[in-house]
């Protein structure tokens, strides 16, 4: 094929389709090599862990170094249970989609580590502005799934009346936010509200989780203009998942050496954490959390991670990157280390892990054979139809009474 | 009572809700230590402190952003933007975002932010510091839009936005911060001093979202107008001694059709305007509404009174301004079908 040199630089992945998977170009720094400073250090201090990979589980899943936060067996099990409840519902929503169950799935196949550590490692009281792929929040913490699945189904008991997209939750009494499909916007409402956690004095912090491709929007930028400025008790996870749809993470990255780096612009400690690595992720978010607390501010925390599955339903990877990537990321699966870690220490073995991805087989089935007796988008019964006025004021005017009436509701 | 500018009874606005409610905080570019670039939050950091009246970054999508957080915490933020042409980088937060939380999270979160920013032209401001934007926002479900044409209603209609459970963008018609305004470029600044509306009390009262006023009595013929044109009619009417009847929309949405469709089945002509460009103006809105309304009552075509369809130019700003006789002209057309 003739081959015209670009004139200006595009940045393009090693590998395509066709190619052979390699990530031999990713540097992997060891284990329990990064060292943990104090969490009121100056943000500029951290440079080396923004550029580095903090790192608890070693190859031997084991953990080692500084940024071991030394959980108890009991909260291993937990996280556990939670991430292979992340996936085992990922992949079961996937089959419902594609039997038409439901107009459009995302799964975080491979990033259960980052939202279920993430939301365990904060306080239940914290808010969340969550982007589309951290479902593993709500499980963590303890959203009821039958609930969930009438959201995505669109059923008669979603919570949202059928308003929004599946996967695009909201569960105030858990303090998870609206999940926007416009990208980045939940940065600066993240800060905001931060900011008014703290004129409340009430302890409570917020975090937030943007995309590698969408750190390029504005909002991401100005986010942390004003997380610097007003020194915003708010955890910024950056979640590296290698792609953004079908653009790889450099289109985004540019010249930056990592995302991480990039909150180092704005003189925020930032840190670069392995993203499959449930003890790393816990470990830095609670060191971000209690930097938050008290008073010292925002931490830029990028998950290094990999999306092992396609972007949404509407998606196939086929068309832009190796097939087989995912087996071969050098950081492995999030689900299978954790669970190696506990069986090391003695605290897991294979029969239990058999038994407890049975039983959470047997529960999201149940959960949904229960979700769909309210009704699915396809055979309804949905929200009543004249819910579509409700909501979009305090109280309708007279223009909604009217359209109401219009459309004989 | 107390003589006031529209700047001083804004200023009263913020200043005796941020007395009576701690949840109010007001912030914006330069809109904290120095109290605005038109000073519509003078000394109000110095009264209730830095945290909450403050200085926000030049970024309009991050200063909606962070109102919009604040505001699902429970804060009640009164965010300035500059200058409404500047209001365009925020426009994703207040369309996307600020507009829709309640409706998409069926109420379980509400973002009741009030958007202050001054709009219109008659400044010599160019086309960067003239635009009157409000109908981008009448296309937006779930904000409400407010133009006041006066101090007294700006205090009464901005504490209204701030005790409204819903978000609210709030323009206010900079040519009339510091006085009258009827349309005559060059002379000396009127002022409110000698305005009834120019009176206006120190307390606190708020004025009805979503209610109009007639300003000036007539049978003739019906002019709908908002913010700096209330003002333009009137004198207009006065001018050409026409019987005219001038109706201040004050509220864009909702607007109040009951006020204006009395009007003009009592008058049976109609003008309704705008300063901003023609094609697709809230004028527009209204002229559609009113003909469905009125249809049968409704003696002569309804006639626009508009800026052009242009950018607001800076050395030609009387020419685009739809100033007197732009609304002589249209009552003359009316008149004579």
């Amino acid at each position: 094929m003739a081959h015209t040199e670009p004139r200006f630089h595009v940045p393009s992945p090693h590998v395509r389709p066709g190619d052979k998977p390699d990530f031999s170009h990713i540097a992997i720094p060891p284990a329990g090599e990064a060292k943990r400073p104090d969490t009121a250090v100056p943000g500029m201090e951290t440079q080396d862990l923004a550029l580095g990979l903090v790192r608890v589980l070693d190859h031997n899943h084991q953990a080692v170094g500084e940024w071991d936060p030394k959980l108890d067996a009991d909260v291993l099990r937990e996280g556990l249970r939670h991430m292979v409840l992340t996936r085992v519902y990922d992949d079961r929503m996937l089959k419902l989609q594609r039997q038409g169950k439901m107009s459009f799935y995302m799964k975080s196949t491979g990033e259960e580590a980052v939202a279920v550590a993430g939301a365990m490692a904060m306080s239940k009281d914290d808010m969340v502005f969550p982007s589309y792929r951290q479902q593993g929040i709500l499980f963590a913490r303890g959203r009821d799934i039958v609930e969930m699945m009438c959201h995505c189904i669109s059923n008669s008991r979603d919570n949202l009346k059928g308003r929004q997209l599946p996967v695009h939750y909201t569960w105030a009494e858990g303090k998870f936010f609206s999940i926007s499909g416009n990208l980045a916007t939940q940065l600066p409402q993240a800060v905001g509200y931060a900011m008014a956690c703290e004129y409340r004095g009430d302890g409570e912090i917020a975090a937030t989780w943007i995309g590698d491709g969408s750190t390029a929007e504005g909002d991401f930028h100005g986010a942390l203009v004003l997380a610097s400025t007003y020194r915003a008790p708010v955890i910024v996870n950056v979640v590296n998942n290698q792609w953004a749809i079908s653009t790889f993470q450099g289109i985004a990255a540019g010249e930056a050496p990592t995302f991480a780096y990039k909150g180092l612009g704005y003189g925020l400690a930032s840190l670069r954490v392995d993203g499959n690595d449930f003890l790393a992720v816990y470990a830095a978010t609670q060191w971000a959390a209690k930097r938050a607390r008290d008073g010292h501010g925002t931490t830029v925390i990028e998950h290094f991670t990999y999306r092992a599955d396609a972007h949404s339903t509407s998606d196939d990877p086929s068309g832009y990157r190796p097939k087989g990537e995912n087996e071969i990321w050098p950081l492995g699966d999030p689900v299978e280390r954790l669970k190696q870690h506990l069986i090391g220490l003695g605290e897991w073995d294979d029969e239990r892990h058999a038994a407890l991805e049975k039983e959470l087989n047997e529960l999201v089935i149940a959960s949904y054979k229960e979700a769909e007796s309210h009704g699915t988008l396809h055979d309804g019964p949905l929200s009543p139809v004249e819910s579509i006025f409700e909501d979009v004021y305090a109280e309708p005017d007279w223009r909604l009474r009217r359209q109401r009436q219009d459309l004989g509701v | 009572m107390a003589k006031m500018n529209m700047i001083q009874a804004l200023n009263s606005a913020l200043d005796n809700m941020m007395e009576r409610d701690p949840d109010v905080i007001s912030f914006g570019e330069d809109a904290g230590y120095f109290g605005g670039v038109f000073r519509v939050t003078a000394n109000l950091q110095t009264k209730y402190g830095l945290d909450r009246s403050f200085d926000a970054p030049i970024n309009e999508a991050a200063i909606m952003g962070m109102a919009i957080g604040m505001a699902a915490k429970g804060l009640k933020p009164v965010a300035e933007i500059q200058f409404s042409d500047y209001i365009f980088p925020g426009l994703d937060q207040i369309v996307s975002e600020m507009s829709r939380i309640r409706y998409r999270t069926a109420g379980a979160f509400t973002t009741p932010v009030v958007v202050r920013t001054p709009c219109g032209g008659g400044i010599r401001g160019g086309q960067t510091h003239s635009m009157s934007p409000e109908a981008f926002f009448t296309q937006v479900p779930g904000v409400q839009v407010v133009m006041p044409s006066n101090p007294y209603d700006a205090k009464g209609l901005l504490i209204a936005a701030i005790e409204s459970p819903d978000p609210v963008i709030f323009f206010e018609p900079k040519r009339l911060y510091n006085g009258p305004f009827e349309g005559h470029s060059g002379g000396a600044l009127a002022s409110w001093g000698n305005h009834p509306k120019g009176e206006v009390p120190e307390g606190h009262y708020s004025l009805p979202i979503g209610k109009a006023e007639v300003v000036r009595e007539g049978s003739a013929v019906t002019i709908v107008a908002y913010g700096t044109l209330v003002l333009v009619a009137q004198a207009a009417a006065e001018k050409a001694g026409i019987d005219a009847e001038v109706i201040d929309l004050k509220t864009l949405v909702p607007y109040d059709i009951e006020t204006i469709a009395r009007s003009v089945n009592k008058t049976g002509r109609c003008i309704v305007a705008q300063e901003a460009p023609r094609t697709s103006g809230f004028a527009a809105e209204l002229a559609a509404q009113i003909q469905e309304e009125c249809f049968f009552a409704l003696e002569a075509p309804i006639q626009r009174v508009t800026g052009w369809d242009t950018p607001y130019p800076h050395a030609h700003e009387w020419s685009y301004f739809p100033g007197p006789d732009r609304f002589i002209n249209a009552m003359n057309t009316v008149l004579e079908a």
